[in-house]
């Protein structure tokens, strides 16, 4: 189901949350509204839920203004950043509360319910747990059990606000990569609100970036990534420097220089390695050339075959690609 | 004043509801004192609220209110101290007791107390001229004997139906606030500062002195002054235990009540009013106490 | 900030080690404040039942069956069936109100709720006399239609409404103000409407809360005597409430009368407290248990001045 946003704003005491908001989500697509705090990236999920109603603008579901519709009438699934399960029921009933407060005539029979309890249970790998407490499971399998509570109503639109915000970083990880496949199998549109750029990247198949309740850009996590339409989602997007070269102002990420020793020309910048941090994935240093800092990043294996030390001079050059990213201060 | 609609049902009817039910039984009835004193005149209100029986009886209420909130204020203290800090056996026991002034009705307590402090009660007599405590201070018992010619108390110490009667049942009612509102704030004490001290050398008495009952102290002048409005509006706790006679044993509520039976409601109602302004001024400021003491824990 | 007889979940501190007071100091504390207390708490308590059963059982027993003591007995119970129900209801109201919803003029409402705390009980029962009695302001109008509210059940009704009003709202609302509506809202994203949020969601939320404020205000409706003993003109056998049947007994010299009553109201106050303690322990145990937020002490923001 697509999801169109026209023109949402919203205030709260005179701060503007969101402003002129206009999105369109495609269908079947798991989206990342990403950003800093007080970026309005909540406020827009929860104005797509109904628990917001916006001062401006209408929200579209398939066609359907649904502005003035209540959450329950726009049939959304929502995940709570702490989860909010019904601390004095059980697992099961808490993924079958949906089921039970239809009215009578809509309400399935007490086996339906259960049938249904325990296939959510297997969908999110948390069988067996139906009669624990929400008070004797770990945070991970809360946070499932808020996912499958949400879909037990078969929602059209799942929203997450910062899934993973609450958990430490091994459990987020791992649900990370359970989320992608869950969506995989399900389909369903889903977005979820996160301020991590890694996690927006690493998850979803479009990134929107928020700042100051604006839109900033919209794009694949590559495209933002590679191709930021600002300088907030060039830097916000990873870590990037500002360097001065060719007499322009241009934003290089640590990756994207090719290193060379001194004698093999040409470059774009020549300096001394002037620190190092050899751990992890790649190797960091930061380079000193002619009063610029700038860090770069190597894989170890290249890292290893050119043996820099602190110390060395070496050279600087941008990987080519079509077009530098120059953005208008 | 609401532009957008409120997210969960039923706001115009829990609201609604709320606010007619407070002001039909609350609201309403209680502005009906002040206009009854409007109507009477302020002239009137000012000769029946401030003659003086009527002050008679405020300096009594007042009085021994705030002598029996600053004897609570000490004890209470302790108790909670001894609560916090210390083991001892029937030690739950003795800290549910605390709340029974709260949850005992006052006419039992009021008849409890003033039976026992009666002349020939279990400690009423204790006090009589032939008790053992009332034997020692006539002219010739063994501490009285030093201060002729008729010793420290000439016939014992009468405790019911004097003033004294009353200082006994307000102490009995204020008990739990000062306890109430200082042990909370013992328990959630940090041991740092303390240990801190130790270390510094500074022994346990100075340890207590200088570093932890300062940090007592609001809660329990904030306790003390619970126990105050508390004592100043009592009624069923005092009546049987004070003498009740005018301008020597007569609290306010009682005067109000006689004014009542004698169809002087204008009379009453001006003693209510003096009655009012004093408790919500005693709000207010235990209001601000409360929101200064937590200023001062928090904005550390 | 503290209330008196609010449940205390904070739970102590394990014990300290290396920063005991010395034994001299224990031991002047301990007794000073035992001694204190059994004075002041102890003796007035036991005499009560010592009193009641000066004359043995046998005496109890016969003074609570005289008629006009069954008749205040009964009246009691009345009274304390209108009054509770209704300040439950108002109290959940006034809670559902204040914690689910943003509006104006909120501290404005909780304080206000708490006014009947700062009104001594005689004065309370002035007011309803002002209103109500035959000099009244409606009083006329009643006579007119012979409708009795002072020196009858109306009255004491009233009077007994205004002074336990604030007890189930104060337990209830500081609690739902620390769990917030998470539940509610997600509850709400769910299907659910207003009253099965509030039913299935809500009340499981905070029953031991509830379930004290009324026992509380079951208790001081039981026990109020400042405030109905201005309303209700004391006729026995037909306004006298157990209270009042304890003064008039006492003031006419039958103490064992007078006493038994008592000790049946004292009797009262101790499982009030004993509940209590149960609670207490009940809630402490699901805290502990929880790696959710322990509920806040259930103490009120107000003062409790009554």
């Amino acid at each position: 189901m697509n999801i169109e946003i026209q023109h949402v704003s919203k205030e709260f005491n005179h701060f503007a949350a969101l402003h002129d908001v206009t999105l369109e989500i495609p269908s079947g697509k798991l989206v990342a509204l990403l950003g800093p705090s007080g970026s309005g990236k909540t406020t827009l999920l929860r104005v797509i839920a109904g628990l917001e109603s916006p001062d401006a603008g209408r929200v579209i579901f398939e066609g359907r203004d649904v502005t003035a519709l209540t959450p329950a009438k726009r049939k959304v699934g929502f995940v709570f950043q702490q989860y909010a399960l019904f601390r004095h029921m059980t697992v099961a009933d808490n993924i079958a509360f949906g089921m039970s407060v239809r009215k009578r005539k809509d309400r399935p029979n007490a086996d339906v319910i259960r049938a249904r309890v325990e296939e959510l249970l297997g969908l999110v790998r948390l069988e067996g747990l139906g009669n624990r407490r929400p008070n004797q499971i770990s945070g991970g399998q809360r946070q499932r059990v808020a996912l499958a509570r949400a879909l037990a109503v078969d929602p059209s639109v799942l929203l997450l606000d910062e899934p993973f915000g609450a958990l430490d970083a091994k459990v987020r990880k791992e649900l990370r990569h359970w989320l992608r496949e869950f969506h995989d199998t399900l389909h369903i549109t889903s977005l979820f609100v996160t301020h991590d750029q890694e996690e927006a990247l690493e998850l979803a198949d479009v990134v929107v970036v928020l700042n100051h309740g604006k839109i900033e850009q919209i794009g694949t996590p590559r495209e933002v990534y590679e191709r930021p339409a600002s300088e907030f989602v060039h830097e916000f997007l990873g870590e990037v420097d500002r360097v001065a070269l060719g007499g322009q102002s241009i934003y290089v990420r640590p990756h994207e220089w090719v290193v060379a020793p001194v004698a093999e020309g040409p470059h774009e910048l020549e300096g001394t390695v002037i620190s190092m941090h050899d751990a992890g994935p790649v190797v960091r240093f930061k380079v000193l050339a002619q009063e610029q800092t700038v860090s770069v990043e190597l894989a170890p294996r290249d890292y290893r075959r050119m043996q820099i030390v602190i110390g060395d001079s070496i050279g600087l050059r941008r990987e080519s690609r079509e077009e530098a990213v120059v953005h208008k201060s | 004043m609401l532009k957008h609609r409120q997210l969960l049902p039923g706001f115009g009817l829990t609201l609604g509801f709320t606010v007619a039910y407070l002001s039909l039984l609350v609201l309403i009835p209680l502005a009906g004192i002040f206009v009854k004193t409007a109507t009477t005149g302020f002239d009137h209100f000012i000769a029946s609220a401030f003659d003086p029986r009527a002050i008679a009886s405020y300096k009594l209420t007042f009085g021994i209110s705030l002598a029996a909130a600053l004897v609570n204020g000490f004890f209470g203290l302790i108790v909670a101290w001894v609560l916090v800090r210390y083991r001892f056996p029937f030690k739950k026991v003795v800290d549910s007791l605390v709340d029974l002034p709260f949850a005992l009705p006052t006419a039992v307590a009021g008849i409890s107390l003033a039976t026992l402090y009666a002349p020939k009660g279990w400690i009423g007599s204790m006090f009589a001229p032939t008790g053992w405590i009332g034997s020692a201070l006539v002219a010739d018992g063994w501490i009285g004997r030093f201060f002729p010619p008729d010793g420290l108390a000439e016939n014992g110490i009468k405790i019911a139906f004097t003033p004294l009667g009353i200082f006994v049942a307000l102490t009995f009612i204020g008990l739990p606030f000062v306890v109430r509102t200082v042990q909370p704030v013992l328990e959630d004490l940090e041991s740092d500062a303390e240990e801190a001290a130790a270390s510094l050398g500074a022994g346990r008495w100075k340890t207590i002195t200088r570093v932890v009952l300062p940090e007592l102290t609001p809660a329990v002048i904030t306790g003390v002054a619970l126990a105050f409005a508390r004592a100043v509006g009592e009624y069923g706790s005092v009546v049987f235990i004070a003498g009740n006679m005018p301008m020597i044993s007569e609290i306010t509520p009682l005067l109000i009540i006689t004014k009542l039976e004698q169809y002087d409601y204008s009379g009453a109602t001006s003693l209510a009013v003096v009655m009012l302004c004093v408790s919500f001024a005693l709000l207010l400021t235990i209001n601000a106490m409360q929101a200064w003491a937590s200023r001062r824990s928090h904005g550390v | 900030m503290a209330a008196t007889v609010s449940l205390r979940t904070s739970g102590g501190k394990p014990s300290r080690r290396g920063l005991q007071d010395p034994l001299w100091l224990r031991a002047i504390l301990i007794t000073l404040a035992l001694g204190f207390l059994v004075l002041f708490l102890l003796v007035p308590l036991v005499y009560v039942f010592m009193a009641a059963f000066e004359k043995g059982f046998g005496l109890f027993l016969k003074s609570l069956s005289d008629p006009d003591g069954l008749h205040a007995i009964w009246l009691t119970a009345l009274v304390a069936a209108i009054v509770v129900p209704l300040n439950t209801v108002f109290g959940l109201a006034a809670a559902w109100a204040i914690t689910q919803f943003r509006f104006r003029g909120k501290n404005l409402l909780i304080t206000l709720i708490d006014l009947p705390f700062a009104v001594s009980p005689v004065v309370a029962g002035l007011v309803f006399v002002l209103l109500f009695g035959r000099n009244g302001f409606f009083g006329p109008f009643l006579f007119e239609h012979d409708f009795k509210v002072i020196y009858a059940l109306p009255g004491i009704v009233l009077a007994t409404l205004f002074v336990t009003f604030p007890f189930v709202a104060r337990e209830v609302i500081p609690l739902m103000q620390s769990q917030g509506n998470d539940e509610e809202q997600a509850a709400l994203t769910l299907g659910a409407n207003g009253f099965q949020i509030f039913w299935k969601v809500t009340i499981p939320k905070i029953r031991w809360a509830l379930i004290y404020g009324i026992i509380l205000c079951n208790a001081r409706s039981m026990g109020e005597f400042g405030a109905v003993s201005v309303v209700s003109g004391m006729i026995r056998g037909q306004t006298n409430t157990m209270p009042l049947q304890i003064e008039n007994l006492y003031n006419e010299y039958q103490t064992v009368a007078a006493f038994s009553f008592a000790a049946v109201l004292a009797l009262l106050a101790l499982l009030t407290l004993v509940i209590k303690v149960i609670i207490e322990a009940r809630v402490q145990r699901q805290g502990n248990e929880s790696g959710l937020p322990v509920s806040v002490p259930l103490v009120a923001a107000n003062p409790v001045l009554r």
